[in-house]
């Protein structure tokens, strides 16, 4: 019986770290507006869009004009590369324009990249035409 | 997408005034007294001019966003959605954008560096912004992320005199955004710590 209990436990410890891991949309949503300056989901501002970013090559936002340095860095949007980057963009990426010391803490990382994967495939957040 | 760009709703009136707005500038003590000091960069060598480099990248970061700013206000000050006092307000709030945009490009010139040029159109979700709510929920917004976007660049300036004025300017668009708060019924501190 107790291979079973230390199953569970395992299973049950495994669990609540995929649940950090997978971050808070909802909290991610107020961390969000620590973005609001530069980034709008829907529309490019001094920084681009968000909507689409999932799965998008970095620098590949048309009508956006990103630094050499974004557009060297061959890097594609997942949750993994967008921890890294936001942790310390400008240690992530040397030279990028997003002049912003970071989100240190990994649990407000992990519940924004969970607000931004929610919200960009929101049809009512992120409509036709803006993904681009 | 039905969002449209100031110059649609920027009237020639409102184009002059923000021109004779930056014949008015002048530039505070501490930014005076700052920039005075930066002259010599022009003729240091490449540690400190590389030093300089990297705060000019962080500066035109906050100008861009100051320039947004500016046109963002603009857009809700000739939208007719605002009513006065409430307008007078967004006016001056809209100066204080210019003066930090004027400052912030000053010194990105100073620093040597070439001032990032305010977009040709900006685009807002002007389609949202159907009430005087709505129009100061927008600028609390984008008030809200300028002290966050400050407070992230604050602590990668290298020149600490920089990061003096960059925390002014933040202390000042923390005002903006309490009074915006306080002007749309909400507690206008919602926190002890900023984020």
């Amino acid at each position: 019986m107790k291979l079973p209990f230390a199953l569970f436990i395992g299973l049950t410890l495994g669990a609540s770290l995929c649940q950090a891991a997978d971050g808070d949309a909802g909290k991610g949503a107020q961390i969000y507006q620590r973005c609001l300056a530069c980034h709008s989901l829907e529309h490019n501002r001094s920084g681009p869009r968000h909507c689409g970013l999932f799965g998008r090559p970095a620098a590949a936002v048309p009508d956006f004009t990103y630094s050499q340095a974004l557009k060297s860095a061959g890097l594609t949007w997942d949750a993994a590369t967008l921890d890294r980057f936001l942790e310390n963009p400008l240690k992530a990426v040397p030279g990028t324009k997003m002049a912003y010391a970071g989100i240190k803490n990994g649990q407000e990382r992990a519940d924004l990249i969970a607000y931004l994967k929610q919200a960009t495939h929101d049809p009512a957040k992120c409509p036709q035409g803006s993904s681009h | 997408m039905s969002s449209t760009t100031p110059q649609a709703s920027t009237t020639t009136d409102a184009r002059r005034s923000f021109l004779s707005g930056f014949g008015k500038f002048t530039l505070s003590a501490t930014a005076v007294a700052l920039l005075a000091g930066r002259d010599r960069l022009a003729l240091v060598g490449s540690a400190e001019a590389k030093t300089a480099g990297n705060d000019v990248t962080i500066l035109n970061a906050a100008l861009a966003a100051e320039q947004e700013a500016i046109a963002a206000y603009q857009v809700g000050a000739t939208s007719g959605l605002l009513q006065k006092p409430v307008l007078d307000l967004a006016v001056q709030f809209q100066g204080h954008h210019k003066e930090h945009a004027t400052a912030l490009a000053t010194t990105v010139k100073k620093l040597g560096g070439t001032p990032v040029a305010a977009k040709a159109k900006y685009t807002f979700p002007v389609e949202k912004l159907k009430t005087q709510a709505d129009v100061l929920g927008f600028a609390a917004e984008l008030e809200r992320g300028a002290v966050s976007a400050y407070l992230g660049a604050i602590p990668i300036l290298d020149d600490r005199e920089l990061a003096k004025v960059a925390a002014s300017i933040l202390g000042d668009e923390a005002m903006h955004w309490a009074v915006l708060r306080q002007a749309l019924g909400q507690p206008p501190v919602p926190s002890a710590f900023v984020s």
